[in-house]
């Protein structure tokens, strides 16, 4: 009974996280590729993604506090973020850095300083919905194998 | 038709004028992926094995065009344009200059028709955005049981 609720609970979020925009097609193919030879895949994934977002998330902080803002290191920085945020499906993240690299084409620094707030947030929020997924995913798979 | 989940089968499907054909992956093709994201590293390799290719993995241009000079060989390249020490577009020219007999095909994050052009410029076979999904991975071993 236990296990049904938490795998009931964990197709709930997983539907939540796409319906609400968060995640699209590309997560579905990462799901695809695991498989029990590489049961931990896409967390393993999205693990990287983290790894990514910190480096540039900090580069691009740099670059924006520099006078005079380098537009095309700052662009170089942002199409790297939007790579890896669409690699894992990262819809809402990945929106807002398209937004951001807009403004950054126009080189309108308080654009840029605006819009990377809301890329930061939507990092945020996704990270921390990712997590509580990824927990529950890890629960049901102990409840699963007991 | 993508390989389901747990499935890791030598023969895939693919639809050609509209009839399903099998795509024979079974004849041991090898890649050889160049791309400096641990990320896509990851990613690209797990599509690739999943249709039953062996893979090898290096992080810039220099390090793919080193293994060519040196005897290794492969029947398709994926390489991605911008990697430090040499970049895509880089090792392309030396690798077409070197003669292999490779499929060289780019993997770019790059949207602009603009930088793809440029890029395809320096040889390549064909040019698709990141990341590597089932049905370019289709056809490229289309491609690569043409050629075979």
């Amino acid at each position: 009974m236990e296990r049904n609720r938490l795998q009931q609970e964990v197709a709930c979020m997983r539907r939540s996280l796409f319906d609400q925009g968060y995640l699209e097609e590309q997560f579905i193919q990462l799901e695809e590729l695991q498989d029990d030879a590489n049961p931990n895949f896409v967390q393993e994934i999205v693990a990287l993604f983290y790894t990514d977002s910190a480096r540039l998330i900090q580069n691009i902080e740099q670059t924006l506090n520099s006078k005079p803002i380098d537009f095309s290191k700052l662009d170089d920085y942002m199409h790297q973020f939007k790579g890896s945020s669409s690699s894992i499906g990262a819809k809402k993240v990945t929106d807002e850095c398209t937004v951001f690299r807009e403004y950054c084409s126009a080189e309108n620094a308080e654009g840029c300083i605006r819009t990377f707030q809301q890329v930061k947030q939507e990092y945020t929020i996704l990270r921390r919905k990712l997590e509580v997924y990824f927990q529950m995913v890890r629960q049901a798979a102990v409840a699963h194998s007991a | 038709m993508v390989l389901g989940k747990g499935a890791s089968s030598s023969l895939s499907m693919n639809k050609v004028d509209g009839a399903e054909e099998m795509v024979d992956n079974s004849n041991n093709f090898t890649v050889l992926v160049a791309d400096d994201d641990p990320l896509i590293q990851k990613l690209h390799e797990m599509h690739l094995k999943k249709f039953g290719l062996k893979v090898q993995v290096v992080e810039n241009g220099k390090k793919a065009v080193d293994l060519c000079h040196f005897g290794a060989t492969f029947n398709l390249i994926l390489i991605d344009k911008e990697m430090p020490v040499m970049d895509g577009a880089e090792a392309t020219k030396e690798l077409q200059a070197m003669g292999v007999n490779s499929l060289i095909v780019g993997v770019t994050s790059r949207d602009s028709p603009y930088e793809k052009q440029a890029f395809m410029e320096a040889g390549l076979d064909y040019c698709f955005e990141k990341p590597l999904t089932a049905d370019k991975i289709n056809f490229l071993l289309q491609e690569l049981n043409k050629n075979n």
